[in-house]
């Protein structure tokens, strides 16, 4: 045993010469495997958790939303469904909801206008979110203005700023009176955007949706898990959209890899050629290799998956925010909760390091395995 | 002793391009000494050299290696026929019983004089603490001790020959093998050369030599002088 360990920390000293031997080579590779690593593991990040943040949202969301429907599509909802729901068994309670978007031609931004129902302002005021403060540049006390449904304009006064802790939600956010936002929109005061229902049962829910779409033959119940599935598909498509290219990117790193790490040199082969015909066997020879590779390999890992989890959770994953965010124009600007999943750090460990390993070893194998006597007759 | 019983080497057998190096030759190297294998280039020395020291197996014959424990250091049994060993057991019979030294060299670029020494000790396990000082002490015995910690690349011709010395007597073998190691050296270096190599004999070590430079077949030294053309036997003597 003693043996093995002695013979193993020659190995592993020449491994580390070869390695400074041929510094351009290797830190290459290293650059290239480290960017890799960097680029697949923010996106995995990321998205990973970009998703848990949503359902951490929305694990206060309402568990059931009822919306009017005419030809199919969208409607305001009349005031008196609420009545017909808050009759039905098992419902707690039900509200109406008033939220719209409204498009601000000087941002190019589309805001999410809300009618709170606790402590609304008061009509002539709003609270905005953090991200219009910052790019409409507004501070308490200023004045803003909308441009209503029919033509006129409305001014509002800024009474408050949302926390930047929620920014995520409430980034394009701007709270108003019940009054103020009928007057915007020309909304009736018999309809509102939608209504919340709150079930004692949740093995009920879809009992309840059922009992709704009876009793009101143009509404769609929309349940939360149904929200929950809807976010984590479209967090799902885009990452899967970064990822789908990025895997395009690790293509091109596995040929680089092959190209670099196997593609032994004349001087690399007849080095192995060396070893052997002075007594070093097969196994030694791919002993080195192996320790080679998995240096590279350990440290472009290491580098790479530190500098991911730094870009993504310390810098806000600034290279991919516009892809990978959403649509707005206001992008909000929050750190994420870190948060790593071990599978998919396993799954990128397998991605990257398996084919770099492979790329090492088999190439040196073939040269291995040829009789030492190769190198008498060069 | 190094038996040789109808041994032959072919290259590329059944191809179109198929070469007969060696065409059966049967052979018996004493212990001690020093022997030549003489012959022109291409008479298929350097590849009797290489079956002799367990670099290649031949195409067909036998090789077997045997008499006193000096040869089969380290090993209990009389002899042993290395033509049917596994690579790994044929790879230990060459570490510990022949040192190589080859016509180019063949020392490893961009490390040091030390490290290219004690590459052969490597797999041996042995501790550093116990092969660095052997390696310092040959480099020494070579006139090399101040240039230990110099990488390769620096030495001249003949400190480079005399590093490839060094490191085949790495591992204390009993055999020495040599293929044209006067080849890229001026007469100067060549005796250099060949007075390292009586001392060598006559500190107990046996050496074989493949050459075709008069300054080694013709050497004082010399004990037995085989002539080989076209992969046959064709001489034996002094």
């Amino acid at each position: 045993m003693r043996r093995w360990i002695e013979k193993q920390h020659s190995i592993l000293d020449f491994t580390l010469s070869s390695l400074l031997r041929r510094k351009a080579k290797n830190i290459s590779l290293f650059l290239v495997y480290t960017l890799v690593v960097f680029l697949l593991g923010s996106a995995m990040l990321f998205t990973t958790a970009m998703k848990r943040e949503a359902l951490l949202i929305l694990k206060d969301a309402p568990e059931m939303v009822v919306q009017r429907l005419l030809m199919g599509r969208y409607d305001p909802i009349p005031m008196d469904y609420l009545n017909t729901i808050k009759k039905i068994r098992g419902v707690t309670s039900a509200d109406v909801r008033l939220w719209g978007y409204y498009y601000d031609p000087v941002m190019g931004a589309n805001y999410t206008l809300m009618v709170p129902h606790h402590d609304p302002p008061a009509p002539g005021n709003i609270v905005i979110g953090h991200g219009i403060s910052r790019v409409r540049t507004l501070d308490k006390g200023d004045i803003f203005s909308f441009r209503a449904y029919d033509g006129r304009v409305q001014s509002f006064t800024v009474t408050g700023e949302l926390s930047a802790a929620s920014e995520l939600v409430s980034a394009d956010l701007i709270l108003m009176a019940d009054a103020d936002f009928r007057i915007l929109f020309g909304l009736p005061d018999s309809r509102a955007t939608d209504i919340v229902v709150k079930v004692r049962n949740q093995k009920e829910l879809r009992t309840i949706a059922g009992k709704i779409t009876e009793l009101l033959p143009d509404t769609r119940p929309i349940i939360r898990d149904e929200i929950v599935r809807t976010y984590d598909a479209v967090f799902d498509w885009r990452g899967g959209m970064v990822v789908v290219l990025l895997i395009m990117a690790l293509s091109a790193f596995i040929i680089f890899a092959w190209e670099k790490a196997s593609g032994l040199s004349a001087e690399e082969r007849r080095e192995i050629g060396i070893l052997k015909a002075i007594g070093w066997e097969t196994a030694d020879i791919l002993a080195v290799k192996t320790y080679e590779g998995s240096l590279v390999s350990f440290l472009s890992f290491s580098t790479g998956i530190l500098a991911a989890y730094a870009h993504v959770f310390f810098f806000s994953a600034f290279l991919f925010a516009p892809a990978l965010k959403g649509w707005s124009v206001l992008y909000p600007d929050f750190r994420i909760t870190p948060f790593i999943d071990p599978y998919q750090l396993t799954v990128l460990f397998f991605l990257t390091v398996v084919p770099y390993t492979v790329a090492t070893i088999i190439p040196s194998w073939r040269a291995a395995i040829v009789d030492p006597d190769a190198v008498m007759r060069s | 002793m190094i038996k040789l019983l109808n041994v032959r080497k072919g290259f590329n057998i059944g191809q179109s391009n198929e070469f007969i190096a060696v065409r059966g030759v049967t052979l018996t190297l004493a212990v001690n000494g020093i022997t030549v294998l003489k012959g022109p280039s291409g008479s298929g020395k350097t590849t009797l050299l290489s079956l002799i020291g367990c670099m290649a197996r031949p195409t067909s014959g036998r090789i077997e290696i045997s008499g006193d424990n000096d040869i089969l250091k380290n090993r209990t049994i009389d002899s042993v026929e290395v033509t049917s060993l596994p690579e790994r057991f044929l790879t230990e019979i060459r570490r510990r019983t022949f040192g190589f030294i080859f016509q180019q060299f063949n020392l490893v670029k961009g490390i040091t004089v030390l490290e290219n020494v004690l590459l052969p000790s490597y797999p041996l396990g042995e501790k550093y603490s116990f092969v660095r000082p052997r390696a310092e002490m040959l480099l020494k015995m070579f006139g090399l001790g101040e240039r230990a910690q110099t990488k390769i690349e620096w030495l001249s011709g003949g400190e480079m020959q005399r590093v490839a010395i060094a490191r085949a007597l790495m591992n204390d073998p009993p055999v020495l093998i040599a293929d044209e190691p006067t080849a890229h050296l001026d007469s100067k270096l060549s005796s250099e050369f060949m007075t390292i190599i009586a001392q060598l004999k006559n500190s107990g070590k046996t050496i074989i030599i493949a050459s075709h430079d008069p300054l080694v077949f013709d050497a004082d030294s010399i004990d037995r002088v085989i002539v080989v053309r076209d992969g046959l036997i064709d001489g034996d003597g002094k």
